[in-house]
């Protein structure tokens, strides 16, 4: 019998106005397992992932998490076990490094002394290929990629059982992309965690993902191993990973 | 064209911007509601207050006071022009202490401050929204209400009397400073004019009326950032918004309680 899936979603929707994004999304990550979603601008991936975090409440539809309706969770104890990194970074401008990647221990129910917290961050720093000098620095002062690293520290430092990557490697040059698409891969086979990927960078498909998952047009039109993608046959599915201008998908121009 | 044709339309139009109004007036009472609902439970953030007293209260300290010096000196001025009329010109100190503690340092104090923060807190929470670290926030299970707004509203409404306080202490120095220096008031006349007109109750509706307004400020700050809308218009948007909306709700809140303390 199959594990009970990690993250599962049936049939869900999400509208924003008269525009729908979701018309009835379904896919499942198993524990452990690296699952990536890819599709084109504006098809609604970061919804899917806001969605599943509950800062956007889905219309309809069922989100499971360890087989328990979102609604049912204990939300903060969910929170307690995960790790996002955002497209952006999104780290606190008004902190230290240090304090962005240990802000979680600082300010749960039992607040980490400062001195721990602090060397906390700087393991995990070092753990992305940042030095400790890099800990009193504003965010303002890193470099993109620097960013991201910082991120990938703030988003592993609780050795969460679940990790969300939106865009990891987007405004990087490909050489720092490579690094953090193979700090991703490193981190969660280390880490055993359940991670979802959103991305446009096939690169990051191929180096990441264990399944892959094609949403388009509110809907996930294939999910499979990444091994699988070739030989799919859908149509979708081969033009977005090979990036052909000419097929189903319209393109504006 | 018949000039009928065009009252479905006007009417149309007054009912949408009725049902926007009654949107706005919805959202803003929820998002009070929700403000309010966490200032008094757990878990609190005291060096985020902290931090905020000190940003509102401390670093307004030099607007509110070059504010109320400069009004109380002007104060001093126009009652002594219309004083000396009906040769009432003794009025001078109590009339200025009066107007200063009950009305103009409230007033200007707060419109001032709303200048100052509500337009950096819409700002700064506007940029956190657009930069997702508002989402953030959320995923490292801290709610953005109580980290983010309740220090905020907490230490404005605490920080506005303060100020308003020492604001009134300036305003009154202003107009002594003008009618010993240019009016030819005896200092020790002044000080004692100034005094014996001046009721308690004159004070602390004018302190009552500040932390008022300090709520009303950060509130709109808060409630136009946390709710701005994408990119560089998003946020400007959300300033400009945050302090328009302080500035009449304050003037608005200023009537009421003034009939209220009347």
């Amino acid at each position: 019998m199959a594990p009970t899936p990690k993250i599962a979603l049936q049939d869900v929707w999400k509208t924003f106005g008269e525009k729908t994004v979701l018309a009835g999304v379904s896919l499942s990550v198993a524990p452990g397992r690296s699952l990536v979603i890819i599709g084109g601008s504006g098809t609604g991936k970061s919804v899917t992932l806001k969605c599943i975090l509950g800062i956007e409440r889905a219309d309809r539809g069922s989100i499971r998490i360890d087989g328990t309706e979102i609604e049912k969770i204990d939300r903060r104890a969910f929170l307690r076990h995960f790790g996002m990194l955002f497209q952006g970074g999104a780290l606190f401008d008004s902190l230290p490094v240090w304090h962005n990647v240990a802000f979680r221990l600082r300010h749960g129910r039992q607040p980490m002394s400062r001195r721990d917290a602090r060397d906390l961050a700087i393991g995990k720093l070092r753990r992305v290929g940042l030095g400790p000098e890099t800990a009193d620095l504003y965010p303002a002062e890193l470099s993109g990629g620097m960013q991201k690293r910082v991120g990938l520290a703030r988003a592993i430092a609780t050795d969460p059982e679940v990790i969300f990557f939106d865009e990891p490697t987007s405004g990087l040059d490909p050489i720092m992309a490579g690094v953090i698409n193979e700090l991703i891969r490193e981190l969660v086979t280390e880490m055993g965690a359940t991670a979802i990927t959103i991305t446009h960078d096939m690169t990051t498909v191929h180096s990441v993902a264990d399944e892959v998952a094609m949403l388009h047009g509110g809907v996930i039109r294939w999910q499979g191993p990444v091994a699988g993608m070739e030989t799919s046959g859908d149509p979708y599915l081969q033009q977005f990973i090979h990036g052909r201008a000419e097929g189903p998908i319209e393109t504006v121009r | 064209m018949n000039p009928l044709a065009f009252v479905p339309l006007f009417l149309a139009s007054i009912g949408r911007s009725t049902l926007g109004l009654l949107g706005v007036v919805g959202r803003l009472a929820i998002f009070t509601a929700e403000t309010l609902s966490h200032v008094l439970r757990p878990p609190f953030y005291p060096v985020e207050l902290g931090h905020q007293l000190l940003r509102i209260g401390y670093f307004s300290l030099p607007v509110v006071g070059m504010t109320t010096l400069f009004t109380g000196a002007a104060l001093a001025l126009q009652i002594y022009a219309g004083g000396v009329r009906f040769s009432a010109e003794t009025v001078v100190p109590s009339i200025v202490a009066i107007g200063i503690v009950r009305e103009l340092g409230p007033v200007l104090g707060g419109l001032m401050v709303a200048g100052r923060v509500s337009s950096s807190i819409a700002a700064e929470l506007g940029t956190m929204r657009v930069t997702e670290q508002i989402d953030a926030l959320t995923t490292l299970s801290t709610n953005p209400f109580k980290y983010l707004i309740v220090p905020r509203v907490v230490a404005a409404t605490l920080a506005l009397p303060v100020l308003v306080a020492i604001g009134d202490i300036i305003g009154v120095l202003g107009g002594y400073l003008v009618g010993i220096g240019r009016l030819g008031f005896d200092p020790g006349a002044y000080i004692k004019n100034t005094l014996d007109f001046l009721e308690p109750a004159d004070v602390t509706s004018g302190l009552v009326k500040a932390a008022v307004f300090g709520f009303l400020l950060a509130l709109m700050g808060c409630y136009h950032g946390y709710n701005s809308g994408r990119g560089a218009r998003g946020v400007g948007q959300a300033t400009t918004n945050a302090v328009v909306s302080a500035s009449i709700l304050i003037l608005a809140a200023n009537y009421l309680l003034t009939e209220a303390f009347f």
